[in-house]
């Protein structure tokens, strides 16, 4: 990954284990103003944290008290237990938790695959190609990307909704399976993943694709041999970005699935909440939310310095 | 960098025509797929919102709907929909407050935090970094059900808090009994927004400033030491440093990452289902929410298809603005 670490360190500084030399030449910070930082700086870190702290003692919460009464850091006789009813039965729906996170894990792999696999060409066109059309192409592009998809969700509803195979004594429906909301989800994957992958691609040197054609590659082999193979880094973040979006969507998955068979893993935490809560202690939810969060924040966290860096060179790029 | 660029072009534009293809070979899978996946739904979307596409016309033998024209268009605008509540107006204008008020603490916040982190000789830098980049890594559906939780008025995080603060105050436990979720009546009689605006404004505020941070970190970093060093020569003080300096030098990685909070906030449609659902009586409905509502709830796809044009409209206003914008400070890099 060393090739995206320095092409991209204007971010960087945020996890540099060294900082800048000191701007005033090694002058020391008044032990009045350090103090005042520190106060300020550990205020916000208290807030940042207080959610967290809060929905981790929660879900240790050993009793089946349907509601937390008081505030603590560590519940008395703290255990697992929340954790391993959430993973037997979540909801009141006769659902396993393994079902709904196998449902989860393919719908958002199948998604980042697909999205990856199919717009990695486009974006080294993008990149690196010339041709008519390009600017119109690529501006439909970014029309499409700042689309949210509930803005189609309408229209993909129905469309989906035609397409019925008859299959055995039962009818397939595209719409009211997980293939349908992953091709629903694609429709708005596919253009970030695009954009996403150009913004990488550009800042590999085109140096070296040029050195490889200089030599006698053909441009196929040039992108096949040369840029492929760098972009492998950018294509995991691409696809991980895409697996994250798809792992929290809950939109269009409550739109279009009916069978708790198919449901999701956000869904079920939609059915802990609100005015579905009604008898699910909230130490379960609590040990849902973790359960959902964690894999893919954990990852993120790995990832954050590709990742950020990734954005912020998006934006700072305009 | 040009006679390198024409060798390889050479080489990829060729002579045959097999190779001046060759870009539109690498851009035909995308192509397809966005064609079946999303132009065609964008355009079939187009004749849905002229007709009145409902429940009924869902069955693949059904009969076609009826053709509408404009009226759909016009029921919006004119906020003649027979379902309480529901402005369109009013709608647009929160969806804007709510972005702007939330962008620009974020932005605010950002700056200060990662001015305040950047402070030499300050102590426990890596840990505060840490501990800052927590809100970015967990997925957003996870924290606004949190919050949701957590503003409940009886069993809430936040006003359990408040009570154990107030005790050290000597505050009567009673004032924190916040509903925060469900309060119609404004806190502030003057001011239009309610209790749930404010939880919602609170968990974004928590959710976004981060972010800014990051990018205003990076931008701080590449300011030339020579420049505070210039200005403290000429007698101009920390604050003046902050204001003449600092500031002008952040601005072209703010204002992209500003434009990018614009476009996320105004469309932040998890955050706001689930933490007060767009409630009460629809005070805090965003344009999407209420797209949401209107094909899951109210099941008015034709009409949902319309409104859905609008967000579509809007969105594109929004991004023509503030690329505009963003030109338009392009010059000020320095």
């Amino acid at each position: 990954m060393s090739e995206l670490a320095t092409s991209r360190s204007r971010s960087g500084a945020w996890f540099s284990r060294f900082s800048r030399p000191s701007r005033g030449g090694g002058r020391r910070l008044p032990l009045l103003q350090q103090l005042l930082l520190q106060l300020v700086l550990g205020l916000v870190a208290l807030t940042v944290l207080y959610p967290v702290l809060w929905i981790l003692s929660l879900s240790f919460d050993p009793t089946d008290n349907l509601r937390p009464t008081e505030l603590r850091l560590i519940p008395p006789g703290a255990s697992v237990r929340a954790y391993e009813k959430v993973i037997e039965q979540p909801t009141p729906n006769p659902v396993s938790f393994a079902r709904l996170a196998f449902n989860s894990l393919r719908l958002s792999g199948g998604v980042a695959l697909a999205s990856v696999a199919v717009a990695v060409t486009a974006a080294y066109a993008f990149s690196r190609l010339r041709f008519k059309g390009r600017q119109v192409l690529m501006l439909m592009v970014l029309t499409v990307l700042m689309l949210p998809s509930i803005a189609t969700l309408a229209a993909l509803f129905v469309l989906l909704n035609r397409v019925q195979i008859p299959i055995g004594d039962g009818l397939f429906n595209l719409r009211n399976s997980l293939w349908g909301v992953g091709l629903a989800v694609l429709s708005t994957q596919l253009p970030f993943a695009i954009w996403n992958l150009k913004g990488y691609l550009d800042t590999i040197p085109r140096e070296l694709e040029e050195a490889a054609v200089i030599d006698g590659c053909t441009v196929n082999q040039a992108f096949l041999r040369v840029t492929l193979p760098l972009s492998v880094p950018a294509l995991a973040v691409t696809g991980f970005l895409g697996f994250m979006s798809t792992w929290s969507e809950f939109a269009i998955s409550w739109q279009f699935l009916t069978n708790p068979q198919d449901f999701t893993l956000t869904m079920s935490l939609y059915n802990m909440v609100g005015q579905y809560a009604g008898s699910v202690p909230w130490s379960r939810f609590a040990a849902m939310a973790i359960l959902i969060a964690l894999p893919v924040s954990a990852v993120y966290l790995y990832l954050q310095k590709y990742i950020l860096s990734g954005l912020t060179i998006g934006s700072v790029k305009g | 960098m040009a006679t390198t660029e024409s060798a390889f072009q050479a080489a990829a534009g060729g002579k045959r025509l097999t190779k001046r293809l060759s870009p539109y070979l690498y851009l035909l899978p995308a192509l397809l797929v966005m064609v079946v996946i999303t132009f065609y739904p964008m355009g079939f979307q187009a004749y849905m919102s002229l007709t009145d596409y409902g429940i009924k016309n869902l069955r693949f033998d059904a009969p076609l709907p009826d053709f509408l024209a404009l009226k759909n268009y016009i029921r919006i605008a004119t906020t003649d929909l027979g379902l309480s509540n529901f402005d369109f107006w009013k709608m647009l204008g929160f969806n804007l407050w709510w972005t702007f008020s939330n962008v620009i603490v974020h932005v605010s916040m950002g700056i200060v935090i990662a001015v305040a982190l950047n402070t030499e000789g300050l102590w426990f830098k890596r840990i505060y970094r840490a501990i800052f980049i927590v809100p970015i890594i967990i997925p957003q559906i996870i924290i606004a059900n949190v919050f949701r939780n957590m503003f409940d008025p009886d069993y809430g995080a936040i006003n359990q808090g408040l009570t154990l603060l107030g005790q050290l105050l000597r505050i009567s436990p009673e004032l924190f009994q916040i509903r925060w979720i469900d309060q119609v009546d404004f806190p502030i009689s003057w001011l239009p927004l309610t209790l749930s605006y404010f939880a919602l404004l609170i968990t974004n505020v928590w959710l976004g400033w981060p972010f800014m941070t990051i990018v205003a970190t990076g931008a701080l970093q590449s300011i030339p030491r020579e420049l505070y060093e210039a200005a403290e020569i000429d007698g101009a003080s920390g604050p003046q440093q902050f204001w003449r300096v600092t500031l002008p030098l952040l601005r072209p990685a703010m204002v992209p990452a500003a434009v990018y909070g614009i476009v996320v906030t105004f469309n932040l449609f998890t955050l706001i289902y689930f933490l007060s659902g767009g409630g009460p009586i629809r005070r805090t409905e965003i344009l999407l929410t209420a797209a949401f509502r209107l094909i899951n709830e109210q099941r008015l796809y034709g009409l949902a298809a319309a409104f859905s044009v609008y967000i579509f409209l809007i969105l594109l206003g929004l991004t023509l603005l503030t690329n505009y914008i963003t030109r338009a400070t392009e010059s000020y890099d320095v």
